[in-house]
């Protein structure tokens, strides 16, 4: 049997009278390309903040590579990666110094630093661009950076949230590229996105509505169960049901 | 002289061609779509046009009124609504709707018209601070305050990015609606798959206009065959695709590869299936403005 990265069991975030997050359950196994949908507001980013440790449950279980999210937020951490279109890189740090910098943090030896900026310039044909400050480089270049350097320890899950949002129909393909060569070394992707095409790229997805999942499984079953075509049409379906 | 024309204009930031030699005129009650990722000029066309940055060279027209002498008049008569939420975020729902018509003034009551379809989607929250709204209620509050002095010309730079599917759609219902109230209609997307809900659209990437036409125009005069391929193991799929001497171009597009060749379908299938791959399917693919869209950027081999 496949070791679950991600499993979850009735994680529930209040905030005040307003369940951001109500009872949800699900796992994620290990290598698995897994899309987290749902409306804005819906209540994703409460609970990829609570699965990344960075806030406290209200109730329910959830363990994140092995740990536990209420007692072992220190080590998710160490065994996680997290990249966002928001938060990602130093912008006024060269393309080296942001590596050797989030190296340093998830405490790589000066070795293995200077191993993996070598080949990560390498892989993302950055060698003339090590010493150019990050904010120089074109956005869809960043975000390929951004998360070379967000698995740059070897994490064995990766958080992305909305990773690919602004960059071109190329540029996202080939951040996708990054994505399944990654997901075929075994580390888990968590990923959140507004581009439908995108959802179909995942193994499997779940689908948020008002903080509850109403929908979990993969693309070709869901688009069956909603008679639809795309998943587009079949996040319409659920999301729009609500109101 | 149509609502908005654009002629030769070209913006310079030091050593990016920010905007290279752009033309383009939008018809009255016209719903023109500027398709394009970051970077690509669409916010620095805007604030030309918008009358608040100076091109370097080149002609634009707002309503007969030139961007440069006439700043003042065409302030007066354009709505405009930034790619980054500008509207006051301490201030609630109906306090900003308020302010921006005192600013032009007039009153919301004057031209409650244009806006009500809009504003009754956002009215249960008009006690709310703004900064407080999801995405998908400060997009329809922005659009509010765009039009809430009765602009006669409608700038919206990518009012959708960020925003999920569901209040996607709803927006683009809503431009849809105020096209019939004859409201011509300047609107950006890094969303490919938007444009096809323009009357026509200009592609854009790095300051430069690719195409110009209808969206349906622009599919029809693409001539490069594409095809669909699928099978169980998708990335294996795409890394045999791209190694094969006879595939141009492989690129995802949701459930499907879409594939490029210089040789029929079956010369390809023949490696795949000796190479192991199970489920396989294949079929001609139809080609949308996103895959005209990669095949321009490829052709336009250096930035400008």
């Amino acid at each position: 049997m496949t070791q679950s990265a991600i499993t979850t069991t009735a994680l529930t975030k209040r905030f005040g009278n307003f369940i951001a997050t109500n009872a949800i359950t699900f796992d994620v196994a290990q290598g698995e390309i897994f899309g987290f949908l749902g409306a804005n507001g819906a209540g994703k980013t409460t609970a990829m903040r609570m699965l990344c440790g960075l806030l406290r449950p209200s109730s329910g279980e959830a363990r994140v590579a092995g740990f536990d999210i209420y007692t072992q937020t220190e080590k998710i951490k160490q065994r996680i990666g997290y990249m966002s279109q928001k938060f990602s890189l130093y912008e006024d740090l060269t393309v080296k110094e942001n590596i050797r910098f989030y190296g340093g943090i998830y405490g790589l030896s000066n070795r293995q630093i200077r191993d993996k900026t070598a080949d990560l310039l390498q892989r993302l044909s950055l060698e003339q661009e090590g010493n150019m400050l990050v904010k120089a480089l074109p956005l869809g270049w960043k975000q390929k950076l951004a998360f070379s350097i967000a698995v740059i320890h070897d994490p064995s899950i990766v958080f992305l949230d909305e990773p690919t949002g602004g960059v071109d129909p190329i540029t996202r393909r080939q951040f996708w590229d990054l994505i399944y060569e990654s997901a075929a070394k075994g580390v888990t992707i968590f990923v959140t996105t507004h581009y439908m095409d995108e959802a179909e790229y995942c193994n499997r997805i779940s689908i948020m509505v008002d903080g509850k999942i109403k929908a979990l499984d993969t693309p070709a079953a869901l688009k069956k169960q909603y008679g639809a075509d795309t998943m587009n049409e079949v996040f319409l379906q659920l999301a729009r049901a609500k109101s | 002289m149509e609502p908005i024309v654009v002629q030769n204009i070209y913006k310079q930031f030091g050593n990016v061609s920010a905007l290279h030699d752009i033309s383009f005129t939008v018809g009255p009650g016209e719903l023109f779509g500027l398709i394009g990722p970051d970077g690509a000029g669409k916010s620095t066309l805007f604030r030309i046009l918008a009358t608040l940055l100076l091109a370097d060279k080149g002609k634009a027209m707002v309503n007969g009124l030139d961007v440069v002498k006439d700043y003042r008049a065409i302030r007066r008569q354009v709505g405009y609504m930034p790619g980054k939420f500008s509207l006051y975020q301490d201030l609630t729902v109906e306090e900003n709707l308020h302010f921006f018509a005192t600013i032009f003034n007039t009153t919301v009551k004057e031209n409650y018209d244009l806006i009500r379809d809009i504003y009754e989607q956002i009215a249960p929250f008009k006690n709310r601070p703004a900064g407080k709204l999801s995405g998908g209620m400060k997009q329809k509050l922005a659009l509010c305050c765009a039009l809430v002095h009765k602009p006669s010309v409608l700038f919206l730079d990518e009012p959708t990015t960020g925003v999920d599917p569901v209040s996607r759609k709803e927006f683009w219902d809503m431009l849809q609606r105020l096209k019939e109230k004859n409201i011509p209609i300047l609107v950006s997307t890094p969303y490919m798959d938007e444009a096809t809900l323009c009357d026509r659209v200009a592609l854009m990437q790095n300051g430069a206009i690719m195409q110009i036409d209808t969206p349906p125009a622009i599919v029809a005069e693409f001539r490069t065959k594409i095809w669909a391929f699928k099978s169980d193991d998708m990335y294996r799929l795409i890394r045999d695709l791209r190694a094969h001497p006879e595939v141009k171009t492989c690129f995802a597009f949701g459930e499907f590869l879409h594939v490029t060749m210089t040789a029929g379908p079956e010369e390809v299938s023949g490696s795949l299936t000796a190479g192991g791959h199970t489920g396989l399917v294949i079929k001609p693919a139809n080609a949308g403005i996103e895959d005209v869209f990669m095949a321009l950027m490829q052709a336009q081999t250096q930035p400008v």
